[in-house]
């Protein structure tokens, strides 16, 4: 065994403090150390060429730097000692700056402590093992789920760059809640006239669509995952309905549209709007006649190429990916418990995705202003801000889009009526983002009133109209003002079925409810399930501008992973010696990586550990009541070597 | 004995967060005592009873274990499986005669001024508690 130790100086950070030649001598007389020598700067390529020769010269099998932290060069240095040759896991830091030279004043002190991670360095170095990467396949394609503007631009770049992708969508058309928007901010787009060419992507070679369609099960691993979709039951043949509309235009039963916010009606035979991807409408058994009385058949009997398929039942496919991007987007408040708002009490309280279907030229009053309850043209609105967010009691978080769609809609109002009167009770406005802010000055310029405060209460006249009490707390005036519509700005909160899908993916939520990234800052759109990425509002509210950056970044990051064919996973797993395993199971239970099965071997039990899926925690030798796990890298006798030489009195 | 008692104080850090919460509070420049050595592990859920009766068998007088907060953990739930073992340990030591010379404290990567804090307060308690009674003198 030929170890050589390597004192970094780091210019003054280290030396300035720590006396680096005696830390050198020292490393001399540890056991197994054939060679010491200190520089200026180790992870310059002289200091790394002075590690190189070594190895040469000096036949160096393992090496020991004393410099910064290994989270710094750790990766540095195991590069120079596989491309001398050597393994990489014979390699140890000593991290004498950040937990040594930069921590300490006393020179002598700092250098005791510098000599004794020295000596723990080296103590772990000599016990440790060569260790081999593994490598696995990739499977060259993506699952996307969810279609909305985030699954859609993730989707787009991927098959761009020539990879299959498989997008599966739970409603029966792809678009999501941008579909459902009047206008966008700042911009005022019209958002089904820059949501269609993207929506083109089902005529992309490289994108399958799945909508109507669930995900029922994921197993596998990162580059290998193996998904089982449920498509449901349409009830209509795809290959052969050619989406002419005709059976939705005869369908007798009408039902509520969930899609407009119930302010309007849907056929049983439905596509969601016009410009539905697929188009191809979906039968709602639940209220078809056929299903519920088991008569009619009008929309077999028009349709002209014998599409309607009353029998269908739904599909199960599999589908093997290496990457898995979840693009499931928000669901928004229900403001039904907050009782002082009297949405669901009072027809002409509304939420904010109601009034966008209300102001939608497709939408069920073509775009007409008119009150729910008496179909009057309403002049005096109130938005309300903050329902469900920025809130103890419901949601803590701010959603960061009502702001803005707010200001929007109220300009909107103030630009297509003029005459009528717009407030806004708000509690900050936050209209931090290009252009935005000058969005928001534009609508106070138009005349938009807006009043700091919290509503609290709303309250219904006779002829429907609402009364608002709040306090302005700018002013500390009392306010009673009567409108004729009350807009809500409802919170967003994660899609429905969020919980189910976690479970499916055994990915984590945030304290929000919303999907857990890897990192706040520097990991936005991974998870910490390698080969899971996140895309646009299931990771947590954001406009569409945002939406697409973060999907974009989510398509960045499946495509590092799958344009490779193969790749190579850390060594540091944990293993079982099977010859002193019981299998009693405890390992398995403490595995949040389902990474240990409990097998048979020769008439008993034993734990398996499945390398690649294991993270190289250590919660399962912790957990394992005989010492029959261990974790590479990490042995109990490497840790007590280190344990024991820190303790040895310098 | 003139000279001080200097206690010698073992430290175990998880990988990802109160590893990386020292080496903000080097990189801040956040001093505190010379007297801890740092054994990295990737998680607090690794630790087991027996790396710390080795290190106070060993001579240390103290022993600090630091891990990600709860619901931070970069293994979901590693660092709920040190809380239930290292308190039921902390427990044990004092029918030992070693109470007080454990402690588990949760310290964030962003946390480099509270790991310095951490450290500077658990070695003041070990010095007032005097020197490993097992160690052989
Ligand atoms: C009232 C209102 C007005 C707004 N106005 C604007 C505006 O003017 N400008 C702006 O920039 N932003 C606006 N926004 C925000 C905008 O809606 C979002 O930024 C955008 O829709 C986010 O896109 P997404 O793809 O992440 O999510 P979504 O649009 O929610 O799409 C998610 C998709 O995933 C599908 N899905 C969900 N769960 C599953 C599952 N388990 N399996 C399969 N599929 C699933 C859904 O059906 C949906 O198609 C507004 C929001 C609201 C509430």
């Amino acid at each position: 065994m030929n170890i050589g130790v390597y004192v970094c100086h780091c210019g003054t950070n280290i030396a300035g403090v720590i006396d680096v030649e005696k830390v050198t001598e020292y490393a001399t007389t540890l056991d197994g150390v054939v060679v010491a020598r200190n520089y200026k700067y180790m992870c310059s390529d002289p200091g790394k060429d002075l590690i190189r020769s070594d190895i040469k010269e000096n036949n160096l099998d393992r090496v020991v730097v004393a410099a910064c932290s290994p989270t710094m060069h750790e990766k540095t240095y195991r590069d120079v000692m596989e491309e001398m040759g050597g393994n990489p896991f014979l390699f140890e830091m000593a991290n004498i700056r950040e937990q040594d030279s930069w921590v300490h004043t006393d020179k002598d002190m700092a250098t005791e402590k510098a000599y004794d991670l020295v000596r723990m360095a080296v103590a772990k170095v000599r016990r440790n093992e060569p260790l081999e990467r593994i490598e696995i396949p990739v499977t060259q394609r993506a699952l996307i789920i969810g279609g909305g503007v985030a699954g859609m631009e993730a989707s787009l770049d991927l098959a761009e760059q020539g990879y299959e992708v498989i997008m599966v969508e739970k409603e029966q058309s792809i678009g999501g809640h941008m579909s459902q928007l009047t206008k966008t901010f700042p911009t005022l787009d019209c958002p089904m006239c820059i949501l269609a060419p993207k929506m083109a992507l089902h005529e992309h070679k490289n994108i399958t669509i799945y909508s109507f369609s669930e995900i029922e099960e994921v197993s596998g691993y990162v580059g290998n995952f193996e998904v089982s979709i449920r498509k449901k039951a349409k009830s209509v043949i795809e290959d052969l309905c050619n989406g002419c509309g005709l059976c939705q235009e005869k369908c007798p039963t009408k039902v509520l549209s969930v899609y407009d916010g119930k302010l309007g009606t849907r056929k049983a035979i439905y596509t969601l709007f016009p410009q539905a991807v697929p188009r191809i409408p979906v039968l709602d058994r639940e209220n078809c006649l056929m299903f519920t009385k088991g008569t009619c058949g009008v929309c077999k009997k028009v349709c002209p190429t014998d599409a309607i398929d009353y029998d269908q039942q739904d599909e199960i496919i599999t589908e093997k990916v290496g990457a898995i991007i979840v693009a499931t987007g928000y669901a928004e408040y229900d403001p039904t418990p907050i009782e002082e708002y009297g949405y669901g009490r009072y027809k002409n309280v509304l939420t904010g995705l109601q009034f966008e279907r209300l102001t939608n030229a497709s939408g069920p009053t073509l775009g007409v202003l008119k009150r729910p309850s008496d179909g009057a043209t309403p002049k005096r609105f109130a938005f309300i801000q903050c329902v469900g967010s920025r809130d103890v009691n419901t949601q803590e978080y701010c959603s960061k889009v009502c702001c803005m769609y707010t200001v929007k809609n109220a300009r909107l109002l103030r630009d297509e009526h003029p005459e009528s009167e717009v407030y806004i009770f708000y509690t900050d406005v936050r209209s931090a983002g290009k252009g935005y802010e000058e969005f928001y000055k534009i609508s106070q310029e138009k005349g938009v009133k807006f009043i700091r405060g919290r509503v609290s209460e709303v309250v219904g006249l006779p002829d429907d109209n609402l009364l608002l009490r709040t306090e302005d707390t700018l002013t500390g005036d009392v306010y009673e003002v009567e409108v004729d519509m009350a807009i809500l700005a409802c919170a967003l909160l994660p899609a429905e079925g969020s919980d189910k899908l976690r479970d499916i993916l055994k990915i984590s939520e945030g304290t929000d409810g919303f999907f857990m990234e890897a990192h706040p800052k520097l990991r936005p759109v991974d998870t910490l399930t390698d080969g899971i990425y996140l895309a646009g509002c299931a990771q947590g509210p954001r406009d569409i501008a945002d939406t697409v950056v973060h999907a974009k970044g989510a398509a960045s990051g499946a495509s590092v992973l799958i344009s490779h064919t193969k790749m190579s996973l850390d060594p540091i797993s944990a293993y079982s010696d099977e010859s002193v395993c019981r299998g009693c199971g405890e390992c398995k239970l403490v595995c949040q990586f389902g990474a240990i099965e409990i097998e048979p071997l020769n008439g008993r039990l034993i734990a398996k550990v499945n390398e690649v899926l294991c993270k190289g925690c250590g919660a399962c030798v912790g957990a394992c009541c005989n010492g029959a796990m261990s974790i590479r890298h990490f042995k109990d006798e490497q840790i007590n070597s280190m344990i024991e030489a820190a303790m040895e009195v310098a | 004995m003139t000279d001080e008692f200097e206690p010698n104080i073992l430290a175990f850090c998880c990988n990802w967060c109160s590893y990386a919460g020292a080496d903000l509070a080097g990189v801040s420049r956040f001093q505190y005592p010379p007297n801890i050595r740092i054994i990295r592990v990737m998680c607090s859920g690794r630790v087991e009873p027996a790396f710390i009766l080795e290190a106070l068998k060993d001579g240390a007088d103290g022993v600090l274990i630091t891990g990600c907060h709860i619901g931070d953990c970069h293994y979901i739930d590693g660092n709920r499986n040190a809380e239930v073992r290292i308190n039921n340990t902390i427990d044990a030591l004092k029918y030992l005669g070693l109470d007080g010379r454990l402690r588990l404290e949760w310290v964030s990567a962003s946390e480099g001024a509270r790991f310095a804090e951490v450290v500077s307060e658990f070695t003041e308690e070990i010095r007032k508690l005097g020197p490993n009674p097992l160690k052989e003198t």
